[in-house]
């Protein structure tokens, strides 16, 4: 299995490391590197426990391949919080009680952050919408939804962030982005098709 | 409407238990500070692969490991008579047990690793440990194995009627047990006599739980001490340690099963695998640490599924609609063996909840486990009680359909009354506390219940099908006392142990052996500890899931935790409060009879001599000034064995619009009011209540396990198995009643499986109420569009899943015409 030295920047710091031509982006951040904050849920880029943002755009690092993102920026759930202040969205998902295990939580708030970066002021069906790709099975998502309102009116009030730039999503070949653009036809190629009910046994 | 949550700095100490503090456990997890079994890393450690059997049912003609063991990186291959060897084993059975044993009971060998035959599809045949995951991965696909298939069936009634062949030379017939509850003659003759009788033929389907992390193990062996510590996703590492201990041959007290962050459990977390006695076993053998990490294909496998029963139900009425009479003959799935407690859950954790909320004069059950090619079921979320459930409220429909009375009516005029409780069922357990008519009545007014049927006709006369659909559920949890589970065949105590520990400082450690896995018990329990201490909620810090810090521990299922572990740590607690007061009196010179203790003070009656309960605590390990014969220190240790099971329920409410012409259905409304007694934390309640209504209506809508004709799982990963996603669960107004349980210090019941219980049946009934205009009586779960569709068109479905049939549709003009009944 051929090898490769590759350099990632994770929430800002530069990493370098040799990785075989298969390993899988999470693998590289968890094994390698020590971010256990993505976490493996699947491995079919259908539950999105495992996201992360890759130069910007959340992604589903499980089906993306660590060469893949040689000299990317990648941004996990450990660099959410700065200088110990928690971001809206980890305050949002605090107050709100939108985790209960808190496995899916890290990769719901990647998707989360991402989803208000290109629709600061979602509506509840655009929130549920821009979660498709993140399953949880322990809130039933309302709350989820909740705290994704609650950072969208805390960072819309000019608490944080700039709230109005969008940035380009990261070419196809990137790997899987989910979170895409609320309202948009589907744009994340990558991500599972929810079966037609007539399509299911 | 939503509870809002509260920072406990902003809440008075007398008001924390019962406030809708935030959860002290988020920090953590929001910020990948926490650490799920996969995250540990240890030095030198190993991974661990298995290999499983493609087929559901075969003979092992032929292991060929070589090419495997050639691997570079590969350190070990196991197969069954390697680790049989006594070196590895040491005196271990090597056979997982079950944890509950029913008189007729048929038990059949379930090794470690397959002998010569294997009974389910992911049955484990070989392990590789290697360096490097994806070297053990890779090593696993090299393993040659050669099988002669043999006949196999998912199905129960196939399996016992002989089309699967026969799985184990000691349970004939593929019978594992044949049970029955209640009185047979009295029923039949309620039957006799009736004016009015419904039947259903229905299937609860088999179900996955599909906690977010995958299960997995991290064992190390210390050799020099022959300590043995696992790393695992449990629910209950007591026991985990105690069924393990047995399996490989270790004693218990070299044994240390640690739960770290554990993502989700639903039940599949609380059986004994083999999966976890092979890496014990292997970290023994090699002396290295050993990873094992399910994927989430192997986990629907491997993960023991729930529910599983095939059911003919009939219900019996008088002529004013009154229930006389419930019948109940039941094929439950057991899957290839026995797991942990899976005997009890269509038995004792079914058969005893079908009286619902109905006073029942004559209820007899019969239910046949069977012997399949599927994984062993067990536990998942309600574990038994949502297939009561179901069951009952879908006869109550369809009863009230018969008789000709509004369904809501039909409820409300069969509840068991106020005045009855405790009321003594038909079918062995008394309920302890309930108004069945508040959360009806408060359900109503939420969805404003004349209105709609007002509604429902208008939109009928538009071509639009709403219907509303109504669950009355009960649930049993706190599954207690030991004396009785004993007496039923449960082969553990079912009390809870917990110990309270006062540090010289002044703050406190309060251990449970209860095992959370995102209930949020370092909250709720802190709220407990710090009411009966009445010192600062900060002050308290709570651990659970380790067994080298815990005394004892039964764990978290069957939702025991705040009934049975908070009541332990209530006994506790005022245990230790009853030491302080005597070094209080002892230090005040008074009479400890004259001691009042409140707001974590001790002061003499009538005098404002007082001592803070943490002054004592410094005290007393001081130890310069005790009573005479009193040992240092101030701790409390106790078991809390409960009186009976707590017995929540409420009444859920759907309100939906289906489309005839496509089958699909939408949510108008959702309403939850449940009764689950005393609240420690609204807020953790509201959120139990939401997953599991979105767990309910994933059953409902979604979720089922398909295997084919030769028992290969054909949903067999997160793209072929509808878990459902944030578009798919609408958001839910949610209300409570409170009616105190009457035996636990905390008058709390349970609410960690309340919403899966309740919501099927909701969803189910409101689906075909919207049906009626077509005849539809019955659709068979999940719901699927074709299955509605289907319904509607008098067609059968390609998986023949619309076979329900009901005298109610019998009678109806409108089902003969359509078709809908065949």
């Amino acid at each position: 299995m051929a090898e490769h030295d590759i350099t990632l920047t994770v929430n800002g710091t530069e990493h370098e490391l040799e990785v075989e031509s298969r390993t899988l982006l999470v693998h590289a951040l968890r094994d390698e590197l020590g971010y256990t904050g993505a976490n493996v849920g699947c491995e079919t880029s259908t539950c999105g426990a495992c996201t992360v943002h890759l130069d910007g755009d959340a992604v589903k690092s499980c089906t993306l391949l660590a060469v893949q993102a040689d000299g990317a920026s990648v941004d996990t759930v450990e660099g959410l919080a700065e200088g110990g202040d928690f971001h809206p969205i980890q305050t949002g998902f605090q107050q709100e009680h939108g985790l209960q295990c808190g496995y899916c939580t890290p990769g719901m708030m990647m998707t989360a952050t991402d989803l208000l970066e290109e629709n600061p002021d979602p509506s509840r069906e655009e929130i549920r919408e821009g979660l498709e790709g993140n399953l949880c099975r322990c809130t039933g998502y309302q709350n989820i939804v909740n705290a994704v309102e609650n950072a969208a009116e805390t960072m819309g009030s000019g608490a944080v962030a700039d709230g109005g730039s969008v940035e380009e999503h990261a070419d196809g070949d990137a790997g899987c982005a989910s979170g895409s653009s609320p309202g948009a036809e589907t744009a994340d190629s990558c991500d599972v098709r929810w079966p037609d009910e007539g399509e299911r046994r | 409407m939503s509870i809002d949550s509260l920072d406990p700095d902003d809440v008075d100490a007398a008001d924390i238990l019962g406030s809708a503090i935030e959860r002290r456990e988020d920090p953590s997890l929001l910020t990948g500070d926490a650490e799920y079994t996969d995250d540990i890393q240890l030095p030198e450690m190993l991974h661990m692969t298995i290999l499983r059997s493609q087929h559901g049912h075969a003979e092992i003609e032929d292991v060929d490991t070589s090419a495997a063991e050639e691997m570079d990186g590969v350190v070990a291959v196991y197969t069954h008579d390697d680790v049989a060897d006594e070196s590895v084993s040491r005196d271990g059975s090597l056979l997982i047990p079950t944890g509950w044993l029913l008189d007729s009971l048929r038990q059949v060998d379930h090794p470690v690793l397959a002998k010569d035959r294997v009974r389910y599809q992911g049955d484990a045949i070989a392990v590789v440990v290697a360096e490097d995951r994806y070297v053990a991965h890779d090593a696993t696909d090299a393993i040659d194995v050669s099988y002669d298939r043999l006949d196999a069936s998912a199905d129960p009634e196939a399996a016992l009627d002989g089309e699967a062949g026969q799985l184990h030379d000691d349970a004939e017939g593929n019978v594992a047990f044949d049970w029955e509850i209640g009185d047979e003659e009295r029923t039949e003759e309620a039957f006799d006599d009736a004016a009015h009788t419904v039947s259903l033929d229905l299937e609860n389907q088999l179900l996955i739980a599909n906690a977010m992390e995958p299960r997995a193990a991290v064992a190390d062996y210390h050799p020099g001490s022959d300590e043995l510590d696992v790393f695992m996703t449990s629910q209950n590492p007591h026991l985990h340690r105690l069924l393990m201990s047995g399996v490989i041959g270790h004693p218990e007290h070299k044994l240390r099963v640690k739960a770290p962050d554990v993502g989700g459990g639903f039940g599949c977390k609380i059986h004994h695998y083999a999966d976890e006695a092979l890496v014990a076993l292997v970290t023994r053998d090699l002396e290295r640490p050993v990873k094992w990490t399910s994927t989430r294909t192997e986990g629907y496998k491997t993960d023991a599924p729930g529910r599983g029963h095939v059911t003919t139900a009939e219900l019996a009425m008088d002529d004013d609609a009154n229930i006389t009479g419930l019948r109940v003959d039941t094929k439950a799935n057991l899957g290839a063996y026995l797991s942990t407690f899976a005997p009890a859950v269509p038995t004792y954790l079914y058969g005893t909840l079908l009286s619902g909320q109905y006073d029942i004069p004559a209820i007899h059950a019969s239910v046949t486990g069977a012997y399949t090619n599927v994984p062993p079921v067990d536990a998942y979320r309600g574990a038994g009680r949502p297939e009561a459930s179901f069951l009952v409220e879908r006869l109550a429909s369809l009863g009230a359909r018969e008789a000709g009375v509004d369904p809501a009516e039909f409820r409300q005029k069969n509840f068991v009354s106020d005045d009855d409780f405790p009321y003594q069922t038909q079918v062995a357990v008394e309920y302890d506390s309930g108004e069945y008519g508040k959360p009806m009545e408060k359900a109503l007014e939420a969805v404003d219940y004349d209105a709609f049927r007002e509604r429902q006709e208008e939109a009928r006369e538009e071509g639009r099908y709403l219907g509303i659909g109504f669950s009355c559920y009960i649930e049993a949890c706190g599954l207690a006392p030991s004396e009785l589970a004993g007496q039923l065949g449960a082969q553990a105590g079912l009390w809870e142990s917990s110990l309270v520990r006062f540090h010289p400082g002044g703050t406190v450690t309060a251990f449970c052996g209860t095992s959370g896995h995102g209930q949020g018990h370092g909250t709720t329990y802190a709220q407990i500890v710090a009411n009966e201490l009445g010192i600062p909620y900060e002050d308290v810090e709570v651990v659970e899931g380790d067994t080298d810090e815990i005394p004892q521990g039964m764990g978290t299922y069957g939702s025991r935790s705040a009934a049975v572990g908070g009541s332990a740590l209530v006994k506790s607690s005022q245990k230790l409060v009853e030491k302080a007061r005597e070094i209080a009196a002892h230090q005040l010179e008074a009479d400890p009879a004259d001691v009042e203790f409140a707001g974590g003070e001790f002061t003499v009656s009538g005098t404002d001599r007082s001592l803070g309960i943490a002054e004592i605590a410094q005290q007393s390990y001081l130890a310069h000034d005790m009573p005479d014969d009193m040992e240092p220190g101030l701790e409390a240790t106790s078991f809390y064995d409960p009186d009976n099971f707590v017995f929540p329920f409420g009444t859920h409410v759907a309100i939906v619009e289906v489309d005839p012409e496509s089958g699909e259905i939408e949510f108008e409304k959702y309403v939850a009011v449940d009764d689950v007694g005393n609240q420690i934390n609204p807020k953790i309640v509201e959120g139990q209540i939401h997953g599991g209504v979105a767990q309910g209506i994933g059953q409902a809508l979604y979720e089922g396990a398909v295997y084919d004709g030769n028992a290969q799982l054909l949903t067999g990963s997160m793209q072929d198995y509808a878990v459902p996603k944030s578009l798919h669960i609408p958001d839910m107004e949610t209300e409570s009643t409170v009616t105190p349980c009457p035996h636990n210090p905390l008058g709390v019941k349970g609410v960690g499986e309340a919403g899966t219980i309740a919501a099927p049946q909701a969803v189910v009934n409101a689906v075909t109420d919207a049906l009626q205009p077509f005849g539809v009586d019955t659709v068979e779960m999940p719901m699927t569009a074709e299955r509605v569709w289907s319904a509607v068109n008098g067609q059968a479905t390609a998986d023949g899943g619309d076979e329900g049939e009901t005298d109610a549709n019998a009678d109806s003009d409108a089902a003969a015409e359509t078709g809908g009944e065949r």
